[in-house]
């Protein structure tokens, strides 16, 4: 019998794995973003799982604006990466550093 | 042991199998095929708690259109893989440090019946039951402003993605149909005036 917390407890480690991504791809920003798009997922993940157990269908609903906010981040992530690659011929996070921040 | 928690433990584990390969692949390509196999298994848990709309939304549109953008963009741009990997083994003491503390912490308070999370009840839906219906009937009436917002999000995305990378190239010769289209016939044929031919003399 599969409850709730399975599902909460199969979120936690997604979002885990893609929180060590963050950290070992560093300096790669595609592998930055898919760790993104990793988390995003595994909160998708719980609001489905609330919804189902909860009888409540806002959760879904939830679920649907979030994936279009996702789609938008990353398609205009991926343009920004796209002129970064552009004018630097690099993708390496250490290189943005032309506002001496 | 039932069906239902066979397949999620299938399910589960590929997906997770998946992820870890997602941030440990050598290869960028490798990675977002990775990302795909495990959206596809997460549509998979999806379905299994009756989110039919958003388990094929998930593959269509996002395995469909965001994976094949990562993908394209992944392909198009000429990456150094071994510069991009410096630092991978340097940062992995703290990275795994902290990522199993999290995850520990979260398994041991969600996997117990502390917020009585274990003991919803598995809510069975009769068989005319539509996911897609109910979830088009509350978008069009009681969520009208936030599903109108989220084309305009769309829409930005759009406009943003365009104007960031249009580039005007000098270098190349192009058409401009906008003058093609306004072109007169005074532009193209001139009508000279010139003196009649002389008598010969």
């Amino acid at each position: 019998m599969i409850a709730l917390n399975h599902y909460l407890v199969l979120s936690a480690l997604l979002f885990a794995i893609g929180v060590v991504g963050i950290f070992l791809n560093r300096r790669n920003l595609i592998v930055l973003l898919m760790a993104i798009e990793l988390m995003l997922l595994a909160v998708n993940m719980n609001f489905v799982a609330f919804s189902h157990y909860l009888n409540d269908l806002a959760g879904q609903l939830f679920v649907f604006f979030i994936l279009t906010v996702a789609a938008a981040e990353s398609g205009i992530g991926l343009a920004i990466l796209v002129v970064l690659f552009r004018n630097l011929s690099t993708i390496d996070v250490d290189e943005l550093d032309s506002l001496k921040g | 042991m039932e069906l239902k928690t066979v397949v999620f433990y299938v399910f589960a584990s590929i997906m997770l199998f998946a992820a870890l390969r997602v941030i440990t692949a050598r290869n960028p390509v490798h990675a977002v095929l990775y990302l795909v196999l495990a959206f596809f298994n997460a549509g998979g848990l999806w379905l299994t708690l009756q989110a039919e709309f958003l388990a094929i939304a998930l593959v269509m549109v996002y395995v469909g259109a965001v994976m094949v953008l990562f993908l394209f963009v992944v392909m198009m741009l000429d990456i150094n893989i071994e510069r991009l990997r410096q630092g991978f083994w340097s940062n992995m003491p703290l990275a795994a440090t902290l990522g199993v503390l999290m995850a520990l912490e979260m398994v041991l308070v969600l996997s117990t019946d502390y917020f009585g999370t274990a003991s919803f009840p598995d809510q069975a839906m009769p068989a005319d039951y539509s996911n897609t219906k109910e979830l088009g009937r509350l978008l069009f009436t009681d969520y009208v402003y936030p599903f109108e917002l989220a084309s305009i999000i769309l829409l930005v995305a759009i406009i943003a993605a365009v104007v960031l990378t249009l580039r005007h190239r000098t270098d190349v010769r192009r058409l401009d149909p906008a003058a093609q289209i306004a072109v007169k016939h005074t532009d193209r044929l001139r009508i000279l005036k010139m003196p009649a031919e002389k008598d010969a003399e």
